[in-house]
């Protein structure tokens, strides 16, 4: 146990039996963290913290919301309207999960700059992989609760996408359905999981945490701790600078729930579901619109589907697919470059996926497309063997006591 | 001394922080809590119209108000007399017939019994009535007199009168 042992004797009792106290202590207050982590660190509490706000959320609301055709729709607008703050609930339940993947998709890109999904980090990363696989098939099968328009037609094209599998294909969709087009029991089978789904997130959170702590945090440098003076307690260096972060995203979140709760939906959902008719122009949430583009890019349908999987399928494989052994982007000035191409890809591939599959955009989306899998296939297999790498720090205090506008700082430190 | 200030300074950061920090999670739990109160369409619901023109002396009719049964009662004059000549001492809940109606042939109760909450037996014609003539509980054995007043059994007081006002001689307004 620590040194400050506990002065109560209750907990003590407890602990000796049950070291629960020992165990928080050790993994949230003393343990030991890189000292130069950045702003970009924060983005994993932030998930976990969202991830919270969304379950809180959602129990509450699915206490005044009906899973039927017939009063889904209306059971949400009586939440907007009628039951006590339920418009609050909502728009945080509904923003939330937009805020969600900005805060994931944010936390995946920090790996992929600064090498975190490598050696011996690679079932962390995949754990990650994991969570935003269940992620995404929770936040579809959300966006389905409302039956507005695009709740219906959401459902009924990406059910659809599991009708490309050869032969059993049409049995699958009947099989998701729970009959021959979305309807009751497809609404409510979705309600089901998406209540479900959340509390495995959690416990692959857990496991991602155990993986995590098992070889502590990267770093902006990519290496790893030599000792004690790499390191700083969690407690209170880093608690602190994650609730200093959680505030600004909490008032950047506050704003869009209280001034513009909308921005992010579509307002084709605020008319109720008919089967009989499609609306004009059906995108998804832009959080799935990168991997929208890339199946509407494939001119096949089973290859669309196959491509769009296998857009977090690479994820799965990328620490065997990038065979440099520097871990952070800092050190690599080629994969640095590729990488900034790749998000601009992603974006690209983003805003293809919003607009109509016609003219230009369908060849840029294909290029993007190739542009995505090239990358993760050819690009990082090959790189390390021509990219000349910048020489790494002995350790990771060495740079900041050698910059001279840190050598102060780090002197006070030291004497205390 | 500077040192000292210091400490006050210091002291009163964490502490305004912490208050702080306690204001926003109440306010975030709120709502939380708040959304399992009666929502605006719930309390829309609050209030009835009764029409008694078809109700004639001895006959009664149960309503419902707030998804709970209300009792009403054109009373006879036997009914009447006896509930207003009951003398008080013997009241486990004591209370003037009087006190009980707005104009003594209607009588108007919340049909939920005071013990446990089930709804007791007298409306219809062949119904139990109990020993003192008004409602009889059959969940746990409770008597009701012909003004809803608890008489005998484990229900610690009268019938509920619930909040109406007579809008014209034979239109009332519950809630």
């Amino acid at each position: 146990m620590s040194k400050n042992k506990s002065k109560n004797s209750v907990v003590e009792w407890i602990d000796y039996r049950l070291p629960i106290f020992t165990f928080l202590n050790h993994e949230l207050n003393e343990y030991p963290t890189p000292k130069n982590l950045n702003y970009f660190w924060n983005f994993g509490s932030l998930a976990g913290i969202t991830l919270v706000v969304m379950i809180i959320t959602g129990i509450v609301l699915s206490m005044n919301y009906t899973a039927h055709v017939d009063y889904a729709f209306d059971s949400v607008e009586r939440i907007m309207r009628d039951v006590n703050h339920g418009w609050l609930l909502r728009y945080i339940h509904m923003n939330g999960a937009s805020f969600f993947f900005i805060v994931v998709y944010i936390h995946i890109f920090r790996g992929l700059y600064y090498g975190s999904y490598k050696a011996p980090r690679e079932i962390l990363w995949i754990l990650g992989v994991l969570i935003l696989l269940l992620m995404m098939a929770t936040a579809f099968m959300g966006y389905v609760l409302p039956w507005g328009q695009m709740s219906f037609w959401g459902a009924t094209v990406i059910t659809n996408l599991f009708s490309a599998v050869p032969l059993v294909g049409e049995s699958i969709v009947t099989w998701l359905w729970g009959g021959f087009s979305v309807d009751n029991p497809t609404l409510n089978r979705f309600f089901s999981l998406h209540y479900l789904l959340p509390f495995l997130i959690v416990g692959l959170v857990i496991l991602h945490l155990v993986a995590l702590h098992r070889f502590g945090s990267n770093n902006p440098i990519g290496i790893d701790a030599k000792g004690k003076q790499d390191t700083i307690p969690f407690h209170p260096y880093y608690t602190i600078k994650d609730l200093f972060g959680l505030s600004v995203f909490a008032t950047i979140f506050a704003a869009a729930v209280f001034f513009f709760p909308n921005f992010m939906g579509h307002p084709d959902n605020y008319i109720p579901a008919n089967a009989m008719q499609t609306p004009a122009h059906i995108v998804p949430e832009w959080y799935f619109l990168p991997f929208y583009a890339i199946l509407r890019a494939i001119p096949d349908k089973l290859g669309g589907v196959l491509f769009m999987f296998g857009a977090i399928a690479v994820l799965f494989i990328l620490p065997w697919l990038d065979k440099s052994p520097i871990r952070s982007s800092q050190f690599r000035p080629i994969y640095k470059l590729f990488f900034w191409i790749l998000v601009f890809d992603c974006i690209l591939l983003g805003y293809l996926g919003a607009k109509p599959a016609e003219g230009i955009y369908v060849l840029l989306s294909r290029v993007a497309t190739g542009y995505y899998f090239f990358h993760f296939i050819i690009l990082l297999p090959l790189l390390p063997n021509i990219e000349k790498t910048r020489p790494l720090p002995i350790s990771i205090s060495e740079p900041i006591l050698s910059s001279s506008s840190f050598s102060t700082a780090a002197a006070v430190r030291e004497k205390k | 001394m500077a040192k000292k200030e210091n400490k006050n300074r210091r002291d009163f950061l964490v502490i305004s922080t912490y208050a702080f920090g306690a204001v926003g999670a109440g306010s975030f739990v709120w709502p939380l809590i708040d959304q399992m109160n009666p929502a605006a369409d719930t309390l829309a619901l609050a209030s009835t119209e009764v029409d008694l023109e078809p109700l004639e002396e001895g006959q009664a009719i149960t309503v419902k108000w707030r998804g709970k049964p209300v009792f009403i009662r054109h009373r006879t004059k036997e009914e009447i007399m006896s509930a207003k000549k009951e003398n008080l001492d013997n009241l486990k809940d004591p209370q003037k017939d009087e006190d009980r109606v707005l104009n003594e042939k209607y009588i108007v109760l919340v049909g939920v019994c005071t013990h446990l909450g089930c709804v007791p037996l007298g409306q219809k014609t062949g119904d139990v009535k109990g020993e003192y003539g008004g409602w009889f509980c059959p969940c746990h054995g409770s008597h009701y007199d012909h003004s809803g007043r608890i008489r005998k059994g484990p229900a610690p007081v009268n019938l509920e009168v619930p909040n109406y006002k007579f809008l014209s001689d034979k239109l009332i307004r519950i809630g």
